[in-house]
């Protein structure tokens, strides 16, 4: 009988801790997904953010390395000038990546730096137990925006992929959902493009990934899919925003 | 065993001040002595005045900052007024006095006025006013010999421009001889 | 062996670092250790190394975490306030045991402070570089030469123990020239480095570069370990200069810039017939207890030199469980104190000897 589904190679055998509907679990198995097809494992080092996907350095089979807060994309950077021929990917939430981590982000991507972004927006910090993030969107609810998120006081959501895609040396900045299998499949090509941008040697790739968290939006995990349709999606249009490289103009 | 060197050199940034302590460091250095040169930095550089303490002595070197200096080139009038006083008694002191005109009163040292800006304006020797005075505090103190300068010159001077050597060794000469 | 060559401070510790191997160097600009990165930035492409500006010291120092955790001698070079910003990367490189080598040329702070030359950071070299239960080594020159030799002997450690160390020198150090001898390198030692994550080659289980620990007793058990390593250092690795304490009645404790200073003084004092001397630190982390204990043996009194309002002068107490009397005089802000000064401070602390 012929294997149709299993537990991608790069994918260490381990219970994973996130909540149930959780998007983190789906990512986790694209990325994995997309080093066993590459056949790069053994020369990736993945970098784990603070955040719900901190122990990402456990469950990625290839050598991984946990960042202080935001600091993902210069220790990739150190990570990548060191190994010129590695493959370098962070997997960074909000937080990470669009509060304490915006100067990195913005300064690697500017650098054409060639490595693999993985975003996870879920409009919210899940680890610390569901404040405002700088993706929380204009009148959501959250512990640290309990009345709303007030634009007036708060300013608005970041819009990172559009910001980022003004950059030369962004290569690939691409919005995607998992939301529906469909979405999950042009996801996967996605994450597995920013893979091969990387290997081709042409600069900063990102994908940011809308994902749920029912946990900290007080939803179930079929009401979050529903809630991040109906208003995350308005607010963060999915599509590519920059793509240097388009299919067809050929990879190598 | 020679007397202990402790030159301060002062004036105004880009008269060569640096470049000059640079020149009468590595003499010492090539007579197998202990030197030091610690410049002053930072904004001060850019355009204000400069200084540069160069000691040059036949033991280790404690502080490299001269208060006191045992010689002195000064090329500007701030430099002057602030420097002249700090001598040590006994100094020797070599002023521009192309760029400064005015005389200490002071009998406790032996002060050279030698006009180099003009000197080396009219030598064809622009900029190296410093070197000038370096030849003359040379010829006044003796705290090298006029080979060692001479090989100190071709260590400093970059071969990219050795045009500038020939340039050099005439100003340290203009200095040495006036 | 090389003959001696004239070189400014910041430049032969550069140059020394690529003797020492290290090929990558991640900065961000600050006076005075300029030269530092300038110097890196010509010739590490020379060799086939890689500097890159960094857009922080922040993200300078993860670039170090990044690198060193590749298994690469790597280095970042700062002044005061840079290393503050650098602080939190310490802290993990240490709680991930990455060897590195962080040079501090001081400048006077708190704040943004001035740019004159300070040993004002001790406290946060030797107490608290970054959060947390950790240590650094500190290493100390005194001279062009010591800058050399030591940021060699920096990366040395910092490899074989797998804790970073930071080369504590100074403005007046780092801009001052001397004669310096270079080491051909030849004897430099590397050390294997199976804990890198620089890739498994389907070879090997997994390697993680972590500091993150959510099971206490864990936590608490890989820094026990840890400390055991810092005991080994505290034992092996402390390192001092005596200078004519054979019969001093009066010990000066100095280190760097400070410490030329209080040699003249010494000089003067002894012109006057004062039996001063002195113990230089040459490493502040582990601190040289076993120097200064020795020194206290015919010592009355010590005299600790610092250019802050008086940090080392604790260590200095510790080290002979204040045993004798020890002073202080110091200046700040950038100030460099003269010998006349630490003259007339040895002559007062005399006079009451008598």
């Amino acid at each position: 009988m012929a294997i149709v589904y299993r537990r991608p190679k790069a994918l260490n055998e381990l219970e994973m801790h996130y909540c149930p509907g959780c998007n983190h679990g789906i990512v986790h198995r694209l990325v994995a997904e997309a080093i066993d097809e590459l056949d790069i494992e053994g020369r990736t080092i993945g970098i784990a953010p603070v955040g719900c996907a901190v122990k990402a350095y456990d469950y990625f089979a290839c050598d991984m390395v946990e960042a202080a807060h935001g600091r993902a994309p210069a220790i990739a950077t150190g990570l990548k000038r060191t190994m010129p021929d590695s493959v370098v990917f962070t997997y960074q939430g909000d937080g990470d990546l669009a509060a304490i981590g915006m100067c990195e982000t913005v300064h690697a991507a500017a650098r054409g730096e060639n490595i693999t972004v993985i975003f996870i927006n879920n409009a919210i910090y899940g680890m610390t137990g569901g404040q405002m993030a700088p993706t929380t969107l204009p009148n959501q609810i959250t512990q640290t925006s309990p009345y709303g998120r007030d634009t007036k006081t708060t300013g608005f959501p970041i819009r990172v992929c559009e910001m980022l895609s003004t950059l030369e040396g962004v290569a690939l900045a691409q919005r995607v959902a998992v939301d529906s299998v469909k979405n999950v499949r042009i996801a996967k090509k996605a994450i597995k493009r920013a893979f091969e941008n990387q290997i081709n040697g042409r600069g900063y790739s990102i994908i940011e990934i809308l994902s749920a968290c029912p946990t900290n939006w007080g939803l179930s995990p079929r009401e979050a899919l529903v809630w991040l349709r109906e208003n995350m999606l308005k607010y963060y249009p999915l599509g590519i925003y920059k793509d240097k490289y388009p299919e067809g103009g050929e990879s190598k | 065993m020679s007397k202990d060197l402790t030159l301060l050199l002062a004036g105004f940034g880009g008269q060569g001040l640096l470049f000059a302590g640079k020149v009468a460091a590595y003499a010492g250095l090539i007579d197998g002595r202990e030197i030091s040169w610690l410049p002053s930095y930072g904004p001060e550089m850019r355009g204000g005045t400069a200084n540069c303490s160069v000691t040059i002595s036949d033991s280790p070197i404690g502080s490299p900052l001269i208060l006191n200096p045992n010689a002195l080139i000064v090329m500007n009038l701030p430099s002057y007024d602030k420097y002249i006083g700090s001598a040590a008694p006994g100094a020797t002191a070599i002023v521009d006095s192309s760029m400064i005109d005015r005389k200490t009163g002071r009998h406790d040292i032996s002060v050279f006025y030698v006009p180099g800006t003009r000197l080396a304006e009219e030598g064809g020797m622009k900029g190296l006013a410093n070197m000038i005075l370096l030849g003359k505090l040379l010829k006044e103190t003796g705290f090298t010999s006029f080979e060692s300068m001479d090989k100190a010159l071709v260590k400093c001077v970059s071969a990219k421009h050795a045009d500038l050597l020939e340039q050099n060794r005439k100003a340290v000469k203009t200095g040495f001889e006036y | 062996m090389s003959e001696k060559v004239l070189m400014k401070g910041n430049e032969a510790l550069a140059e020394a670092a690529i003797i020492a191997g290290c090929r990558f160097f991640f900065g961000y600009p600050i006076t005075p250790q300029t030269e530092v990165a300038a110097y890196m930035s010509k010739m590490l492409p020379k060799v086939g190394g890689t500097f890159l500006q960094a857009e922080s010291e922040i993200s300078a120092i993860n670039m170090i975490y990044g690198a060193s955790s590749a298994g690469f001698r790597c280095m970042t070079s700062s002044s005061s306030p840079g290393i503050s910003l650098k602080s939190e990367g310490i802290s993990y490189l240490a709680g991930s045991d990455l060897p590195a080598v962080i040079c501090n040329v001081q400048r006077g702070s708190p704040g943004l402070g001035g740019i004159q030359p300070s040993q004002a950071d001790y406290w946060q070299a030797t107490r608290s570089a970054g959060h947390g239960d950790f240590h650094i080594m500190v290493f100390a020159p005194s001279t062009v030469q010591e800058m050399v030799d030591l940021i060699i002997r920096a990366f040395d450690r910092s490899d074989k123990y797998r804790v970073p160390a930071m080369m504590f020198a100074d403005g007046m150090l780092g801009q001052m020239m001397e004669p310096v001898v270079l080491p051909e390198g030849k004897d430099i030692k590397t050390y294997d480095k199976p804990w890198a994550t620089n890739g498994h080659k389907n070879k090997r289980p997994h390697n993680v570069t972590n500091s993150l620990y959510l099971d206490p007793y864990l936590l608490e058990k890989t820094i026990r370990e840890r400390f055991a390593r810092y005991d080994i250092i505290k034992e092996k690795e402390q390192l001092a200069e005596d200078y004519m304490t054979e019969d001093a009645d009066i010990v000066v404790v100095a280190y760097g810039a400070s410490s030329r200073v209080c040699r003249s003084a010494i000089v003067a004092a002894r012109a006057e017939g004062i039996k001063a001397g002195m113990v230089r630190p040459m490493t502040l982390w582990p601190f040289p207890e076993r120097a200064v204990r020795k020194a206290a043996e015919t010592a009355k009194a010590f005299l600790s030199v610092e250019m802050s309002m008086g940090q080392m002068v604790d260590d200095v107490k510790l080290a002979i469980d204040c045993r004798r009397p020890v002073y202080f005089y110091g200046r700040t802000g950038g100030v460099v104190p003269t010998p006349g000064e630490v003259l007339e401070q040895i002559k007062a602390i005399n006079g009451g000897l008598k």
